[in-house]
């Protein structure tokens, strides 16, 4: 059965369906320049925070065969600054601070003294390009409860030699594979990789994964995320 | 599945002419800003593409092209991270929704690509392409459309699947695994893009083909005079 209807009628009804694609120009806020920074912004937090439900402690990141190995001396050097901020290793030490019962400056054999692990895994640049790398060194999470650290804190600062900082969510930092790592395919760290001490963090993008830590801190409260972070980029970003 | 059909009488010359409700409004809705959200998608995606041109080894690295800055969205890598971890998310919201009422509604009858339409291929081919004669209409979509709206959604599907497992290659490391690893995952992400836009470069064309009153019908969802009777 087919309606009969007069063509100005059939206008209207045309013109009424045409109206209820409104909701399409509200996409058209994007392109305001003044809205554009804070609902990029609002987009980029939705992403982090799906990204932080969809984060599992139980779920291991790939491991690999040595066999998988990227060549040491092709697995690349990424300094935001310098690649060798020049670190006097004889007189190195981590300063722990925040909420953690033992504060204090942590020498190298500390580190060397927590139950040591290795493992291949696949390092992620956010540019795209992917290396599998042997890392050894100890868990973060053995770390944090050697200097009695707040479990329920949320996040886990760094600082670094060469003025690079990191943050990091207490659920990351407490993941089996978070290492603090001062070997390299069995080797001590090089200057150009962190030496002495850095992050290793399979489930994590490499700007994530700090090198050259000077200061590590328990904290709730974040005055700045990371050095990439605070210029736009995914504060989680999660793997 | 009951299409709506007018038949719509000429005020001054009494002419009437049908008009057919091919669209359903959520289709439409899901139809532009789908169309919005792919040209960021891609037009971000190419920008991040631009920070690692490659897809072999970091070291030493062999740029596959270098694509110009003009045709890219988001300024620099972060910029176009946030337009891409943005868009995804309307991007997948469009597609489910859109996908989600063509199965609950029936009207997907109208663009899923069934084994009954492998028979009308062959004829719009040759009226397309060798100048054959134009098949008779039947429906909404002949064969050859059917083939490219159904194509063009499981590109749509593959795209977001890739690109979860670029997003999560560790959380969902089984996707990732299933591409052949990582390293492949990135490269179907891209190569199913350059597909994407096979079509929509092939879209467009036919859109221009075809003439405005077409046109009007994703607006309005109302074509009218189509070739086809609805009965």
């Amino acid at each position: 059965m087919k309606s009969r209807i007069d063509s100005h009628k059939f206008k209207n009804v045309s013109r009424r369906e045409l109206f209820k694609l409104a909701p399409v120009i509200a996409l058209g806020a994007f392109a305001v320049p003044k809205l554009q920074p804070s609902l990029l912004k609002a987009g980029l937090g939705f992403s982090d925070w799906a990204s932080g439900k969809l984060f599992r402690h139980g779920h291991l990141a790939p491991t690999f065969d040595d066999s998988q190995l990227t060549a040491f001396d092709r697995f690349p050097i990424n300094g935001y600054d310098v690649e060798d901020p020049e670190v006097d290793l004889d007189k190195w030490n981590l300063t722990v601070a925040g909420s953690v019962a033992r504060p204090g400056d942590y020498t190298l054999d500390r580190f060397q003294a927590l139950p040591k692990f290795t493992q291949n895994t696949r390092h992620v640049c956010v540019e795209g390009w992917d290396v599998i790398g042997k890392f050894g060194g100890a868990r973060l999470s053995d770390f944090l409860k050697t200097v009695g650290a707040d479990l329920t804190a949320s996040f886990v600062t760094v600082e670094c030699a060469d003025d690079y900082y990191e943050s990091l969510d207490m659920a990351t930092a407490l993941h089996p594979q978070t290492m603090l790592c001062y070997e390299m395919y069995g080797q001590p760290l090089t200057r150009e990789h962190g030496a002495p001490l850095r992050l290793t963090i399979p489930t994590k993008v490499g700007y994530k994964q700090a090198k050259y830590l000077t200061a590590l801190k328990v904290t709730s409260v974040l005055s700045r995320v990371g050095y990439w972070e605070d210029l736009g980029y995914s504060e989680f970003y999660g793997l | 599945m009951a299409t709506r059909v007018l038949a719509v009488e000429d005020s001054k010359t009494g002419e009437v002419v049908e008009a057919v409700y091919e669209h359903p409004l959520i289709v439409r809705l899901c139809h532009w800003v789908n169309a919005v959200s792919l040209f960021v998608m891609v037009g971000s995606g190419l920008q991040i593409f631009r920070a690692f041109p490659s897809f072999g080894a970091k070291i030493p690295q062999k740029d596959l092209i270098h694509w110009p800055k003009a045709f890219a969205i988001g300024g620099w890598l972060g910029g176009a991270l946030q337009w891409h971890l943005t868009f995804m998310w309307i991007y997948l919201a469009s597609g489910a929704l859109y996908v989600g009422y063509q199965i609950f509604s029936g009207h997907y009858k109208q663009v899923l690509f069934a084994p009954r339409d492998i028979p009308g291929v062959w004829p719009m081919v040759r009226h397309y392409f060798f100048f054959g004669t134009k098949p008779p209409e039947r429906e909404a979509y002949n064969p050859l459309q059917k083939h490219a709206y159904t194509s063009a959604i499981a590109l749509g599907v593959l795209s977001v699947v890739t690109g979860i497992a670029i997003w999560k290659p560790v959380q969902f490391s089984w996707l990732a695994w299933l591409m052949g690893g990582f390293h492949y995952a990135r490269l179907w992400h891209f190569l199913i893009m350059w597909a994407m836009l096979a079509f929509v470069f092939g879209h467009l064309v036919m859109v221009v083909l075809h003439g405005w009153n077409n046109f009007v019908s994703m607006l309005t969802g109302w074509k009218k005079a189509p070739g086809y009777t609805s009965e």
